[in-house]
């Protein structure tokens, strides 16, 4: 017979066999056995936080950039319910996670006992999966079960809710076979269709004008996706653009990239799509932030939709070729079969011709200023300073995200991560924890802005406890510059609540946390500023001072088509219709 | 600025699902949080180990919206098939409705005389009230309450619908 564990000794070793190495987590009353079981232990490496919402955002920094799923451990009530921004951003943005939540003993459930919460209720829309542990039997089970269900598929996170009671009781653990998990219906598809990728190739080979439109899903996929997705521009010759998400998996240097599309993507990259004669969509999902109007996407295109996640196919918009499965897989059967076939794409000589006019308008310029720093020019100059080092960057969210998006360019996968489904201020300086856990010997920077800083600035706590050297580079424009550029946009510039008033000395703040702390104000100390960030070998943050009233350009207003972008500041001021008002 | 409505068509749909606590929460919630409407939903568990629960569901939506919540109920981890009766051709669909009559006289008469037309049993009886039994589709369920509330229905309660396909093939 088999000696059996208590619940969080199973919980333990079912992490350990699966080869988690880092727990993000925050103890608490409904947790404390599994804390005290990992304080016996050595395998497995505890990373406290100081809030849980940056544990979740730190195991997403972790996923994203290693690829391995990100592991959080947080105790009832207001542990599970303060990590439900992080699970959210997580399943929207298909990050593998795991979280386990303490909940209280099996008897007090229900009954409004101290900390207690609906976690398995308040989870269900924001998880892929959940479960409510009842017997700690089940336990091992469960475990290796939502680490399958977390990375495998489209990747999302999934709750494991762990009553005390159940981290108490003994059961028999062994680890568990693929074959005997308990949901035997789940079974994502990962290999397409045969006759459906001959379709595609077929439609591919046909193009005169056709875009390969990216995203996250290919950095999903693996490394290897992004090595066969640049195999498959190079056969088909075709222009390459990427969402938010999937920056990275196709180099920026190669002159088939157009950039980023969609709300304040570039201008060739949005003019192409729309004069597209076909649109291959691998790994992407037809985002509002992407299409813009929906009536007025891609007129011109056949489309090709790639997923692994079978909603997404025709959700928002109407697909000619629907196929289910891993765009890394797919991709590789579409080279293959184009080579088998010996098929030779049309010339794209006339459509790159067209291309280089849109380039031509150079939409990513911006007004250029020797008396107050340019924010774009920031950008540049720190990726001057650093892209031979192949960082890692995280974002907060707002303008300094979609100046980093369009100036920062990026050659590798899993090198940008940020929120861009749920839009989180606050993920930037937890996932730079959570990569540079994961990424020891990299150089991980966070690029945010003054407000979004401060919604999880206590977690420059953690940096210092574990001698993490991020940089934090805040482009500090007094002012919650997003919202600010709607209320311009919209409202006749009428700044409700946008001013970013009583900031911190970031400086002093740093200090206090035992950072180093640096300030640029100028535009000639802006390359001294960079330099003496990057020498410091611990964490850093910097305060750059940038210009007040700057906006992000180019940019397709909420509900306009690609053809109706803004590409000069000057357009921008105005009133807009209720239609518009009510659009995001 | 006004909302738009669109028009809808009506669909019922066949989830198999593993019986398990939260289930019902799960699918429900999805459609709540999708905002896809639910006319009604019944629920059993149809194997022989109680391992598998059939859920009917019948639902509303244009054809788009249909696909959606089809797709999206497959998605989920513990369900195993979802068919969508109404596309996938004929199928057979009965609810069953217990119907509280209550009145004397020409009303009782009445009543029990509908029944017979409806082929509904009589499975409570007082001097001064009945029960009935009746099954058959929606439409025939609606217009047996309609009939009855004219002569003293005072309460109902049905199960929704439960479906089938017709012919010698399974789900």
């Amino acid at each position: 017979m088999t000696a059996e564990l208590t619940g969080a000794d199973i919980l333990i070793q079912s992490l350990v066999d699966l080869g988690v190495e880092v727990v993000f987590g925050y103890p608490g009353g409904a947790v404390l056995p599994i804390y005290d079981a990992l304080f016996k232990q050595k395998r497995i490496r505890h990373v406290l936080v100081r809030q849980e919402g940056g544990a979740a955002h730190a195991a997403e920094g972790y996923a994203r950039s290693t690829g391995k799923p990100g592991v959080v451990l947080v105790t009832s009530g207001p542990g599970a319910t303060n990590a439900v921004t992080g699970i959210t951003d997580a399943l929207m943005d298909s990050i593998p996670m795991v979280v386990i939540t303490g909940q209280v003993g099996t008897p007090l459930i229900g009954t409004d006992a101290f900390q207690e919460c609906d976690t398995v209720g308040i989870t269900r829309h924001c998880t892929k999966h959940n479960y409510l542990v009842k017997d700690p039997a089940q336990l091992g089970d469960i475990v290796h079960e939502a680490f399958h269900i977390a990375t495998s598929g489209r990747p999302g996170p999934v709750v494991i809710d762990l009553p005390k009671d159940v981290q108490v009781a003994t059961a028999p653990y062994r680890k568990p076979s693929l074959q005997a998990l308990p949901h035997k219906g789940y079974k994502p598809q990962v290999k397409a269709d045969t006759a459906l990728i001959e379709a595609a190739v077929e439609m591919m080979a046909a193009a005169e004008r056709p875009v390969l439109y990216t995203g996250g899903g290919v950095i999903n996929s693996g490394p290897i996706a992004s090595q066969i997705l640049r195999e498959l521009a190079r056969v088909t010759g075709a222009p390459v653009t990427s969402t938010l998400m999937g920056l990275g998996a196709f180099p920026a240097s190669s002159p088939q990239w157009l950039g980023m599309l969609g709300m304040h993507g570039t201008y060739e990259a949005n003019m192409a799509m729309n004069r597209a004669d076909l649109i291959v969509c691998l790994g992407a999902r037809f985002d509002d932030r992407v299409t813009g109007r929906l009536d007025a996407f891609a007129p011109d295109a056949k489309k090709i939709h790639v997923d692994i996640d079978r909603s997404s196919i025709n959700k928002t918009v109407r697909v000619d070729l629907g196929i289910v499965g891993d765009v890394g897989r797919a991709m590789e059967d579409m080279i293959k079969l184009w080579k088998a076939r010996q098929h030779r794409s049309q010339d794209m000589k006339p459509w790159f011709a067209q291309i280089d006019e849109w380039r031509a308008r150079n939409s990513l310029k911006y007004p250029a200023s020797t008396k107050e720093i340019m924010p774009q020019h920031a950008i540049r100059r720190l990726w001057e300073a650093t892209h031979a080092k192949k960082p890692i960057i995280s974002t907060e969210v707002g303008q300094h995200q979609m100046w980093a998006a369009q100036h920062f360019t990026f050659e590798d996968p899993n090198k940008w991560l940020t929120s861009g489904g749920l839009g989180t201020m606050g993920y930037g300086l937890p996932a730079a924890i959570g990569a540079q856990l994961g990424n020891p010997n990299a150089l991980v920077i966070d690029i945010a802005g003054e407000a979004s800083i401060l919604m999880n600035i206590q977690e420059m706590g953690t940096a210092t406890q574990y001698r993490l050297p991020v940089k934090v580079f805040i482009l500090n424009n007094e002012y919650m510059g997003m919202v600010r550029q709607w209320q311009d946009l919209t409202y006749a510039g009428r700044y409700s609540e946008s001013y970013s008033d009583a900031l911190p000395d970031f400086v002093r703040l740093a200090e206090a946390f035992g950072w180093k702390g640096l300030r640029i104000e100028k535009v000639d100390e802006l390359d001294d500023g960079i330099a003496a960030m990057l020498a410091h070998d611990g964490p850093v943050m910097v305060d750059c001072r940038v210009a007040k009233l700057a906006n992000c350009f180019p940019m397709i207003p909420s509900g306009a088509a690609h053809t109706d972008m803004i590409l000069e500041p000057d357009e921008v001021i105005g009133e807009m219709d209720d239609e518009a008002k009510a659009l995001v | 600025m006004h909302i738009k409505q669109e028009t809808t068509e009506r669909h019922t749909l066949s989830v198999t699902v593993d019986n398990e606590s939260g289930i019902l929460a799960r699918i429900a919630g999805l459609f709540s949080a999708r905002g896809y409407n639910i006319e009604s939903l019944t629920v059993a568990d149809v194997t022989e180990d109680e391992k598998i629960s059939r859920i009917t569901i019948v639902t509303s939506g244009t054809p788009h919206v249909i696909d959606q919540v089809v797709a999206q109920l497959d998605r989920m981890i513990p369900v195993h098939k979802v068919t969508d009766l109404t596309r996938l051709g004929p199928h057979v669909e009965r609810e069953l409705a217990l119907v509280k009559v209550a009145g004397t006289g020409d009303h009782r008469i009445e009543a029990l005389r509908l029944a017979e037309v409806y082929r509904a049993r009589v499975v409570d009886a007082t001097t001064s009230s009945f029960v009935f039994e009746v099954t058959g589709g929606t439409e025939k369920i609606d217009k047996f309450c309609e009939l009855m509330r004219e002569v003293g229905l005072i309460e109902v309660a049905r199960t929704g619908v439960a479906a089938i396909s017709r012919g010698r093939e399974a789900l």
